[in-house]
């Protein structure tokens, strides 16, 4: 049975991410692998699941159908590196992405973690953006 | 009592555009270190000290007033919100704050909190300006054995009473009393222990020591344990304060300022066991105990009224005598030095305007904490999302930045870096800061005082229990020094009150308490250290 892995974070781009990658994976028949990351140095991070919102995506993965597994790892390594550490481990198939707009000055002041990604990670990458904002 | 015309007067200048302006970046300065953990009033007063002496000294004191109240009222913040207590005083507040965060009453827990510590903040300041001229007509009379008593028992209480551990506590104390001896002797103009090293010979400065001690240890230490999952924040939900949860605060708010601005004012003082009884009483009066421990109300009420009360109680001893009892005020203490104003008796009269100001500023700095931080909770906790690694990084520059400043000296720099060491072990195992700092600040003020007496008595030792209130206050301090030992021995362990505290916040996180305000961790499990 192959893997497929999705880096998940609580916002409109990890919900269209996670959703493809359900999808995948129910097509492929594959493990479903949702990993959700923090560097862990900041008191709060927002984008990390925790309590109430953790259970209520089990729930509802559990509910999907496929064959889940949930991943936090805080290594205080950037998502790109947690996210090529899990594919190699799980040497998955498939890993699904969300992908942010962001202009060319934000690129240059922020970096992007999906660049890294597509670098680093040795496996095909599927790359999915929110769905544009109604009028 | 005729201090109202004298008040008044303080307002009006403290009213000046330019003091408004002070007061308010205070209050949100303030605001955002007592949301952070680990980074407190005295730390940021500390940083401040070198920057603020350019200013005039009525401005920068109210800058301080405001950080340190600012300081109170942001650690609730915390506490409610993320179970994680920005300051040692606001352990308690978290017990039942973050439960009731849970159960959806959030908006209504920083609700009570907020409008408790104004109301506090409020009549304890009012008890400060009534009671600050009785006590330094008390005062005037007093003589240098009697302050060297005084000193004795602050000494004593900051290290002993209100810390884990007494020994820990004493030891620190130790650092800062040798600390503070290094440089000329004033008296005989003998060099102490400064190593042959010619800067030394005007001692140490007080503001590398502190930020050495406060920012750099604290940095040092969260640097070596920077790697944790974050912490999970609760929403600010549900419905602002009910009439219901009026009903139910008020009490809890008066008997949290009754309780906490006399612990503050006593040379005993701190903030933590104020909260800790105000918890406690509570508990046992509430008409809804089957509330407790799933987010009560009263449990938030009490204990932030109590440290807010106290935070003003402090101000007692330091503003009629010169004695600080918390770390913060420690390093008020040494801005007041810094521009060669003696806090003691006489600086009511001496410095009268200043003082006054002062004291209006805390009002006015109270209504703009209670107007900023119930619209602002939510801003405020956006600051935690700021890495750590940059947040303490600029921390460092600062502070290096601050001492350089103080006498453009690149000793300074050697000296901020060994106490920084020093600083980081302390917290590494567990010593407290605060008596540190205290016996630097207070150390210098008791030995001249001691030396003094016994100049005047010509050697004799006698002179030191000569008064009756010498003898009653060296004999509190002895039993503030043995009583825990003996009834250890009698009971077979310390009693503290950790039979309160058992329950306490327990997030996996080590409690931060350097730049807290007080001596910190009472009768919380000791977590850091060996948590991992």
């Amino acid at each position: 049975m192959g893997t497929v892995v999705v880096g998940y974070v609580p916002t409109p781009r990890g919900r269209a991410a996670l959703d493809h990658a359900v999808l995948e994976s129910r097509r492929r028949d594959a493990l479903l692998v949702v990993v959700n990351t923090s560097r862990g140095d900041a008191l709060v991070d927002e984008e990390f699941l925790q309590g109430e919102a953790l259970r209520a995506l089990s729930q509802e993965l559990a509910a999907s159908g496929v064959a889940v597994e949930v991943r936090q790892p805080v290594h205080g390594r950037d998502v790109a590196e947690e996210l090529a550490a899990v594919v190699e481990e799980t040497d998955a198939e498939l890993l699904v992405i969300g992908l942010r707009k962001r202009s060319a000055v934000g690129k240059l002041l922020m970096g992007s973690a999906a660049q890294r990604i597509l670098l680093d990670v040795d496996c095909p990458i599927l790359a999915v953006k929110a769905p544009p904002r109604g009028p | 009592m005729g201090s109202l015309p004298e008040l008044l007067d303080g307002f009006a200048s403290a009213i000046t555009p330019l003091n408004l302006l002070f007061a308010l970046l205070g209050v949100l300065l303030g605001t955002a270190v007592g949301v952070l953990p680990g980074i407190g009033p005295a730390m940021t007063v500390a940083l401040l000290l070198p920057v603020t002496y350019v200013l005039e000294p009525t401005s920068a004191l109210i800058m301080f007033a405001g950080i340190y109240y600012g300081g109170m009222y942001g650690g609730s913040t915390t506490s409610i919100l993320l179970n994680t207590p920005g300051e040692s005083s606001s352990i308690m507040t978290a017990l039942e704050g973050n439960k009731m965060a849970k159960a959806g009453r959030g908006a209504a827990a920083l609700g009570t909190a907020a409008i408790g510590s104004f109301v506090a903040g409020t009549i304890a300041t009012l008890l400060l300006a009534l009671v600050a001229p009785t006590v330094v007509e008390l005062a005037i009379g007093i003589t240098p054995a009697d302050y060297f008593a005084l000193a004795v028992i602050a000494f004593v209480a900051v290290a002993t009473v209100l810390g884990a551990s007494p020994l820990r506590g004493l030891a620190s104390l130790g650092v800062g009393l040798y600390l503070g001896l290094v440089g000329t002797d004033l008296i005989s103009g003998q060099e102490r222990f400064t190593l042959g090293v010619p800067q030394l010979a005007d001692g140490l400065d007080v503001v590398v020591v502190a930020v050495a001690l406060f920012a750099v240890g604290e940095a040092l230490y969260v640097a070596s344990r920077l790697r944790r999952g974050p912490v999970e924040v609760m929403a600010m939900q549900g419905r602002f304060m009910t009439g219901q949860d009026l009903r139910r605060s008020w009490a809890p708010w008066l008997r949290g300022t009754a309780l906490g601005f006399p612990f503050g004012a006593l040379p005993a003082g701190g903030a933590e066991i104020p909260t800790f009884l105000s918890y406690a009483a509570e508990r046992k009066l509430t008409k809804h105990p089957e509330e407790f421990g799933h987010g009560a109300i009263e449990g938030v009420a009490g204990p932030e009224a109590a440290n807010n009360a106290a935070a003003a109680g402090v101000l007692v001893p330091l503003l009629t005598l010169g004695l600080p009892t918390s770390a913060t005020a420690a390093i008020l203490l040494a801005a007041f030095q810094g521009y060669g104003i003696q806090p003691g008796p006489a600086l009511l009269t001496t410095e009268g305007p200043l003082v006054w100001t002062l004291i209006a500023s805390l009002f006015i700095g109270n209504t703009m904490l209670l107007v900023l931080n119930l619209p602002l909770a939510g801003v405020w906790v956006k600051l935690l999302r700021i890495p750590r690694p940059y947040l303490y990084a600029g921390i460092l520059m600062f502070a290096s930045l601050g001492c350089y400043a103080v006498n453009a000296d690149p000793l300074d720099l050697v000296i901020l870096l060994l106490l920084g060491v020093l600083g980081f072990f302390m917290r590494r195992y567990g010593w407290p800061v605060a008596p540190a700092v205290i016996g630097l600040i207070l150390g210098p003020v008791a030995e001249n005082n001691l030396r003094r007496a016994l100049a005047i008595s010509d050697g004799d030792l006698g002179v030191l229990v000569e008064t009756w209130f010498s003898r009653i206050v060296l004999l509190l301090a002895l039993v503030a020094l043995v009583g825990p030992i003996v009834l250890r021995v009698v009971r077979g362990q310390r009693p503290s009150p950790s039979e309160v505290g058992a329950g306490a916040p327990a997030t996996g996180r080590p409690q931060h308490r350097s730049g807290t305000d007080e001596p910190a961790e009472v009768g919380t499990p000791r977590r850091d250290g060996r948590d991992d």
